[in-house]
């Protein structure tokens, strides 16, 4: 047998083990009572594996590794506020929280969690249809991803044809209902992806000279940053790049910060916490969701670094990886793992990233179909009212949002990934972290503060984007075509400026100063909120 | 220290793990802490949730 029947069976096996395990944790649950107390007896092992495999993707292990291979290990400050921010702040600080006054309010989605807490139809539609437009961004990244490496690892399938495969195993998983007994296939395919990026990050070390050589390899290659790179602001993969650069304000504002802190607020991932049956399921959950994440964008991190001595010491590279990948960092994984590992490796990282991607889209099409059928139709629009066809809607939600990611996933450049899920995670934070925060710790932040904050985080990411953060305005070509230059602020610090660190701030004092001023939740809805707290 | 020239960098690394740690820690110390009973509120979530799933 070749290797492409190999990796076929592989991959049609898997696909049939994960929709087995999906019929069979649905056939578990039969009533509600069920549901709820299934984490009583759900191993904590499951139950942490589950989040991860949601929070982690193909964006995060082929696209930001592929950005590890660019900018250098400075991406480890990611991880680290992926591990803290993202798991001990998110279960410890938040996720109680969330979990109880989600419960309390009956709230099923993010979006209808922030509408109930603050009494208002319009946060609930606003932030509905906001996800719905600007999730497609994401969850294009994450196809992106998978398809890079399906592109580079079957011989003659394309990228194009790569993304259309990988659409039609997403459209079926979503269809047969990804969701339902999630658990089950969430564990599995967090199991695989532990695995995967373990023998990874071990491979890796061990062919580079084991763990301190292989890092002062990459600390010798400084000389050999090309003079562009340099330029802005590199300086070698073991340093950061020059403290103001124009790389540097990439890295520490747009990557680090808009992904590290925009974790708090994803609408995927907050609505997980309601689901658990009590505050001990989180505790449990904090251990192995901590030393999955290392593993995940540790890993990817450190070994897209590394990917620079492998391709510059081979006889048939000598470069680094972002020449090797043509100046695409997206194909820099896809290339090492088929350049530097062994073929089993290569079957056992496609279902790694099978899993990654698929575990992630899954909820990423649910969340898009119910911002747009729940929160935006029925709750919004219709008052509340439900009818036969806000079912149908949640669907034709879950259709657009498919083919908006497709259309997106064949028209976005290369090198998108990382950006892409950096601009989505920047606007969830700008817009929904200081009335979540509000929602959790402040009783006095009135629904006015709320919208006001909501709103301004919004529009305020957005004209940010569209007029003075460089890297979009000029590729977006608005700025230019109203004001005649690429960015408004041309030539100065703040085109280099990613909107999560001016907008944000601006967004908490609005939540803040509007609240002082404006009329205050009413006292028995607040108690209603907080009811066994 | 660690291969890596950037003190910047190392720290990091380091915080990678340890802050991996301090999830083990805590995870470990509250393995058993923090069970509460199902209050009213919590069925008829999981009830809607539940009829939610299933619509989709």
């Amino acid at each position: 047998m070749d290797n492409f029947t190999i990796l076929t069976v592989v991959v049609v096996v898997y696909l049939f083990v994960v929709a087995y395990l999906g019929w069979y944790g649905y056939r578990k649950t039969k009533n509600a009572t069920d549901y709820l107390v299934a984490g009583r007896s759900t191993h904590p092992y499951i139950m942490a594996l589950s989040y991860g495999a949601t929070f982690i993707s193909t964006s995060a292990i082929v696209g930001f590794g592929g950005a590890a291979a660019l900018f250098g290990m400075g991406l480890l400050w990611l991880t680290f506020l992926n591990i803290f921010f993202g798991i001990f702040i998110a279960f410890v600080v938040f996720g109680k929280r969330t979990r109880k006054i989600g419960r309390n309010l009956d709230a099923h989605t993010f979006p209808e969690f922030l509408g109930r807490r603050f009494d208002s139809r319009f946060i609930q539609g606003f932030a509905g249809i906001t996800v719905f437009l600007l999730m497609p961004l994401y969850a294009s990244a994450v196809l992106i991803g998978a398809a890079r490496f399906i592109e580079n690892t079957f011989a003659g399938v394309n990228f194009n044809t790569a993304i259309l495969i990988y659409t039609l195993i997403i459209c079926a998983y979503v269809l047969a209902g990804g969701l339902k007994g999630v658990m089950y296939t969430d564990a599995l395919q967090g199991t695989i992806m532990f695995v995967g990026m373990l023998v990874l990050a071990i491979y890796t070390y061990s062919t580079l000279g084991g763990v301190i050589d292989s890092h002062q390899a990459l600390t010798n290659m400084a000389d050999k940053v090309p003079a562009k790179l340099a330029a802005i602001g590199h300086q070698g993969w073991t340093s950061m790049p020059a403290l103001g650069s124009p790389l540097w304000w990439q890295l520490v504002s747009t990557i680090v910060l808009g992904v590290g802190i925009g974790v708090l607020a994803q609408p995927q991932l907050v609505v997980r916490f309601m689901t658990v049956k009590s505050s001990r399921e989180l505790n449990r959950a904090v251990l192995s969701g901590g030393i999955f994440i290392l593993a995940m964008t540790g890993v990817a991190f450190v070994v897209g670094a590394l990917s620079n001595v492998f391709f510059y010491e081979h006889t048939a590279y000598k470069a680094i990886s972002l020449v090797v990948a043509k100046g695409n960092i997206d194909s820099i994984i896809p290339l090492y793992v088929n350049s530097a590992m062994p073929v089993w490796f290569v079957y056992l990282f496609m279902i790694t990233l099978l899993s990654a991607a698929m575990s992630t889209s899954s909820s990423q099409f649910h969340t898009i179909g119910s911002a747009f059928g729940r929160d935006f139709f029925e709750k919004t629009l219709f008052h509340g009212k439900q009818f036969l066809y806000t079912v149908s809607l949640t669907r034709v939600g879950i259709v657009l949002g498919v083919v908006a990611t497709v259309i997106l996933g064949y028209n976005l450049p290369g090198s998108v990934i990382a950006i892409a899920t950096a601009i989505f995670f920047g606007f969830c934070a700008t817009m929904f972290l200081p009335s979540f925060v509000g929602a959790l710790f402040w009783k006095g932040m009135t629904r006015a503060g709320a919208v006001s904050s909501v709103v301004v985080g919004f529009f305020g990411s957005a004209l940010w984007l569209l007029f003075v953060h460089q890297k979009e305005s000029e590729a977006l070509g608005l700025c230019k075509l109203v004001f005649g230059k690429p960015s408004l602020a041309a030539g100065t610090v703040w085109a280099m400026v990613d909107p999560i660190v001016v907008i944000l701030p601006i967004s908490f004092v609005v939540a803040f100063g509007v609240s002082m001023w404006t009329k205050k939740m009413p006292q028995e809805h607040l108690d209603a909120c907080f009811k066994h707290m | 220290m660690l291969g890596i020239a950037d003190p910047q960098i190392w720290l990091a690394y380091v915080l990678c793990i340890l802050s991996t740690i301090l999830c083990v820690y805590y995870g470990a110390k509250n393995w058993d802490k923090g069970d509460e009973p199902v209050y009213p509120e919590d069925v008829t979530w999981a009830e809607d949730e539940k009829k939610a799933t299933a619509e989709n």
